[in-house]
């Protein structure tokens, strides 16, 4: 009803845009898109934390690097540095090393979320794939990354890690020399590491990521099974409404991690030195705890084979039939869940955590 | 429905208010970024290897403390020539050792400990010679580094 | 008669045995050692002893300081006068037994060329060998210290004359009043060195740097150290607080006054650890033994005393402060390196007292006094700092306390607006 001089400021940029990109596809596409409301709709806020986390890992990352030099002689003196020297370093490394923890963690949240709720089933097989792979990416980013500050800890933590790389039969060694660029961790692993932490690992994982964000575009979300078809009032719509309580909960996870990084600051500890022998204490960081301490407790031999064999195998077999639950489960596509999944679910949930506490409280 | 200008207002007052917010969180963000990004006064990691001084700073016959780490250090321009920098805590009771340019050793002040000038302990109470480091020259700079 | 025929005949019998069987491994025929072992006890000890006996592993056996024929399986005839057997030798003899070899250079230098030869001469010197020239028994001789049999190298750990053993073994007689009664001199030597920064180095933690009782009193030529030359042997290791005494004021006075230097001070025996407190004009202050209020020593006691607690005060409050901020978890390395250069300034003004100078000791204060505030200032600013990251983590959550309060209620004013329509 307005004359066209007339206009406020957001239509006028509205109507600039739509003369040059087909705006009005994408936001007539936007506004279909529904969340559903039911009680557990809570969880479909943990992808988009994982999400925020990562933005957050890339800048601070990328802050790091202005001031971390690689190398062996070099690294420990430059995070020292940055920890003492440089304004509001403290900050920056603390939280990238609090968010690295709080995005697996909210990954593993994310990933269980989606496998209670059987979001993975069809049409959505290959969104729990891509995730899953992002998931892998996700450690492969922590471990790396836990080396680069060249202490103690890490330095230990690195050689007992690859050391179980070595251990899978026929390739074992091929990948261990690859990983540590030698037979031993020296300067070339960390060198290595470096490459695979800010350009190898987040490359892959861009590309994987925005797969994975395009298949939850183009989808939808996933409605709870059995209620395919939702009533108007049962769901919401992602735009605005959903997009802005994620803000909300971005801002509130961005000030626990604020809390965290002033409150509990990450340590550096000692310069690693190859000839000490390993500092009591050492152990993976939390998410590799469950696995770490389950082939603590394998028997040296089993049947014919290494205990530590077995053990690798075992968590390979157990990951590759996981990444392949989505075509594994018949039942959800038919809609119904089946109470021998979400046990299995359950049990290892149980498992994860009950072996992650006892690996603590036994070191 | 038209919503009436009541509520019109109130919406544009939390406009305004979530915008000022937003203006006000970014700064929070932007302000330790900034300053980070400015270089602090020392503008580089002191690394393993340690620029110990500069050859016009210590003639032939002299020594200089210096410091490694957070260690202190010894560097060393001997007679000959020589350039030698050692670990300068003393290995009996931890003084920190000086250069005797009349004796050409290394000497403890504290129970007349005696060094030569490859670090060994030669006299007195020293139960073990002094950790010797490497010695490099580029240009006029001397850089001491581990071994 | 016919017993004793019994036993020599068994004993010869047996003894045929051992240097028969001695002379199938090759070994020169040692009567002695076979029949004191035979014996038994107590004939053996002498034997078991020798047996890690620096002269017996150097093929120097019984005959050669006893006498004897070691061929001989008959008592009679090898401990025989003729044999030149002198069994067990006087107290005075035994100086000049061991002196016929350990004296002779040429003889030594065939097995070790580094020992000295001139243990006897300097003996002669000393006021055991002195009073042994006077037919006193009760002196140490060579095997007073040394043992007679089982003596072992001074660099071996198990020899009574070890640097760590040393105390234990002047001690024996030292320190036992009955023996000593009638030579006027003390016997707490061994519990006051026991108690002194020496001995607890030398007893207690094994340090082979610090002093034992030869180190002072010379162990071959001893004599306590005289009354000038004090300084001289505290000065073998604390020579520059030697130099310093010996430029000061007070050598020349206590030389006069027959005051024992160093002694006067910190003591012979019973070196305890120094304190501040020896200095000044207080309760404890060793100053106050000869100088009173009112002359220039008391003024001088008192400045000294007063830069030195004002250093020492400053390192404290520079340490109390760096603990405070690593309490809070920050970083400081840096300043605990900074924080040794002090204790090194500390330690070297406290030497230079001994200059008695006040200005010089002024001077060698004043480096270390400035560190030490160097240090507390940039120790508080690191805690000044712990409080502002924790300010501005306040404010931050209160900003964004604020805007997601805001987004709130922009989130039910948008889906207020949605149920309407």
């Amino acid at each position: 009803m307005s004359p066209k001089h007339d206009a406020t400021l957001k239509e006028r940029t509205t109507r600039w845009m739509q003369e040059r990109y087909p705006l009005d596809k994408v936001t007539g596409f936007a506004e279909k898109k529904q969340v559903p409301l039911y009680h557990g709709t809570i969880w479909y806020y943990f992808g988009g934390v994982t999400l925020f986390l990562f933005l957050i890992q890339v800048v601070t990352g990328i802050l790091l690097l202005f001031y971390y030099r690689t190398g062996a002689d070099q690294a420990y003196e430059s995070v020292r540095f940055l920890m003492t020297e440089v304004q509001f370093g403290w900050l920056i490394r603390s939280i990238h090393s609090w968010s690295a923890n709080l995005m697996v963690f909210a990954a593993f949240v994310h990933m269980f979320s989606v496998y209670f709720t059987r979001a993975y089933r069809k049409p959505r097989e290959f969104t729990w794939v891509t995730g899953m792979l992002l998931l892998l990416l996700a450690l492969a980013f922590g471990f790396s990354g836990y080396l680069l500050p060249w202490n103690q800890l890490a330095f230990f933590a690195t050689k007992v890690g690859t050391d179980i790389v070595g251990v899978v039969p026929v390739a074992g060694d091929f990948m261990l020399n690859l990983l540590r660029g030698g037979p031993n961790v020296t300067g070339a692993t960390l060198s290595r590491f470096f490459g695979f932490h800010i350009a190898l690992f987040p490359g892959i994982f861009t590309i994987i990521l925005a797969v994975h964000l395009l298949f939850v575009q183009v989808q939808g979300m996933s409605h709870p099974l059995g209620a395919e078809e939702q009533a108007p009032d049962k769901t919401m719509p992602f735009f605005p409404n959903f997009v802005l309580r994620d803000l909300l909960l971005w801002l509130i996870v961005l000030n626990v991690l604020a809390l965290l990084a002033v409150f509990f600051p990450w340590e550096l500890g000692q310069k690693a030195d190859p000839f000490t022998s390993a500092p009591a204490g050492i152990r993976p960081e939390w998410y590799f705890m469950f696995m770490f301490q389950t082939l603590k407790f394998l028997p040296a031999h089993i049947l014919a084979l290494e205990g530590e064999v077995v053990g690798v195998a075992g968590f390979g077999i157990a990951g590759l039939l996981w990444i392949l639950v989505p075509f594994l489960d018949r039942k959800s596509e038919k809609g119904r869940k089946s109470r021998k999944l979400t046990y299995i679910g359950l049990v290892i949930v149980i498992y994860i955590i009950v072996m992650t506490i006892i690996g603590y409280v036994l070191s | 429905m038209r919503e009436n200008t009541d509520q019109s207002s109130r919406r544009k007052a939390l406009n305004w208010l979530l915008g000022g917010g937003v203006v006000a969180w970014l700064g929070a963000i932007l302000y330790p970024v900034v300053r980070y990004l400015q270089p602090p006064e020392m503008p580089e990691a002191v690394v393993s290897s340690v620029k110990a001084g500069t050859v016009d700073e210590v003639p032939v016959d002299s020594g200089k403390i210096f410091k490694f780490g957070n260690q202190p250090g010894i560097l060393i321009h001997t007679p000959d020539d020589q350039w030698r920098a050692f670990n300068a805590v003393c290995t009996h009771l931890g003084c920190i050792v000086q250069y005797r340019d009349d004796l050409d050793q290394i000497w403890c002040a504290c129970h007349n400990g005696h060094y030569d000038l490859q670090g060994r302990n030669i006299s007195g109470p020293p139960p073990r010679p002094l950790e010797e480091y490497d010695v490099n020259l580029q240009g006029n700079d001397i850089y001491v580094s581990k071994t | 008669m016919k017993i004793k025929l019994l036993a020599v005949s068994i004993v010869m019998s047996v003894g045929l045995l051992f240097s028969f069987a001695r002379g199938q491994t090759g070994q020169a025929p040692n009567t002695c050692v076979d029949c004191h072992t035979m014996l038994g006890a107590p004939y053996d000890s002498i034997v078991t002893a020798q047996q890690s006996d620096i002269h017996g592993t150097n093929d120097i056996n019984c005959v050669d300081c006893h006498g004897g024929d070691p061929t001989s399986m008959d008592p009679d005839q090898a401990m025989s006068a003729q044999a030149g057997f002198i069994g067990k030798p006087d107290h005075e003899e035994i100086t000049q037994l061991c002196a016929k070899c350990h004296s002779d250079a040429s003889y030594m230098g065939d097995f070790d060329p580094s020992l000295p030869v001139d243990q006897l001469a300097k003996y002669k010197t000393s006021v055991h060998g002195q009073r042994l020239a006077q037919g006193d028994a009760k002196v140490a001789e060579c095997a007073s210290c040394h043992g007679a049999h089982g003596i072992q190298s001074v660099k071996d750990p198990r020899a009574a004359v070890y640097p760590l053993n040393v105390a234990y073994t002047c001690n024996k007689c030292h320190g036992d009043p009955e023996y000593m009664a009638g030579y006027n001199i003390p016997t707490d030597q061994f519990q006051e060195y026991q108690q002194s920064v020496h001995g607890i180095a030398v007893l207690e933690n094994k340090d082979l740097g610090a002093p034992t009782c030869n180190d002072c009193h010379g162990n071959h030529g001893a004599t306590p150290p005289g009354v000038t030359s004090i300084s001289q042997v505290c000065g073998t290791c604390h020579a520059l607080n030697q130099q310093l005494f010996q430029g000061s004021v007070h050598e020349s006075v206590f030389d006069m006054m027959d005051m024992p230097e160093c002694e006067t001070c910190h003591g012979n025996h019973e070196v305890k650890p120094v304190s501040d407190a020896m200095l000044g004009t207080g309760v404890r202050s060793v100053c106050m033994n000869c100088h009173a209020e009112g002359d220039e020593g008391y003024e001088t006691a008192a400045r000294m005393s007063a830069a030195i607690d004002s250093l020492s005060t400053a390192y404290d409050s520079a340490q109390v402060m760096i603990q405070t901020a690593s309490a809070k978890d920050m970083p400081v390395e840096d300043l605990q390196f900074n924080l040794r250069k002090v204790r090194q300034d500390l330690i070297q003004t406290r030497t230079m007292i001994h200059s008695f100078e006040l200005s010089r000791v002024r001077d060698e204060k004043k480096t270390g006094y400035q560190a030490a505030a160097d240090i507390i200032r940039q120790a508080k600013s690191l805690v000044r700092e712990y409080y502002y990251r924790r300010t501005g983590f306040g404010i931050f959550t209160l900003i964004i306390t604020l805007l997601a309060v805001l987004l709130y209620l922009k989130i039910r004013q948008i889906e207020r607006k949605q149920q309407r329509e």
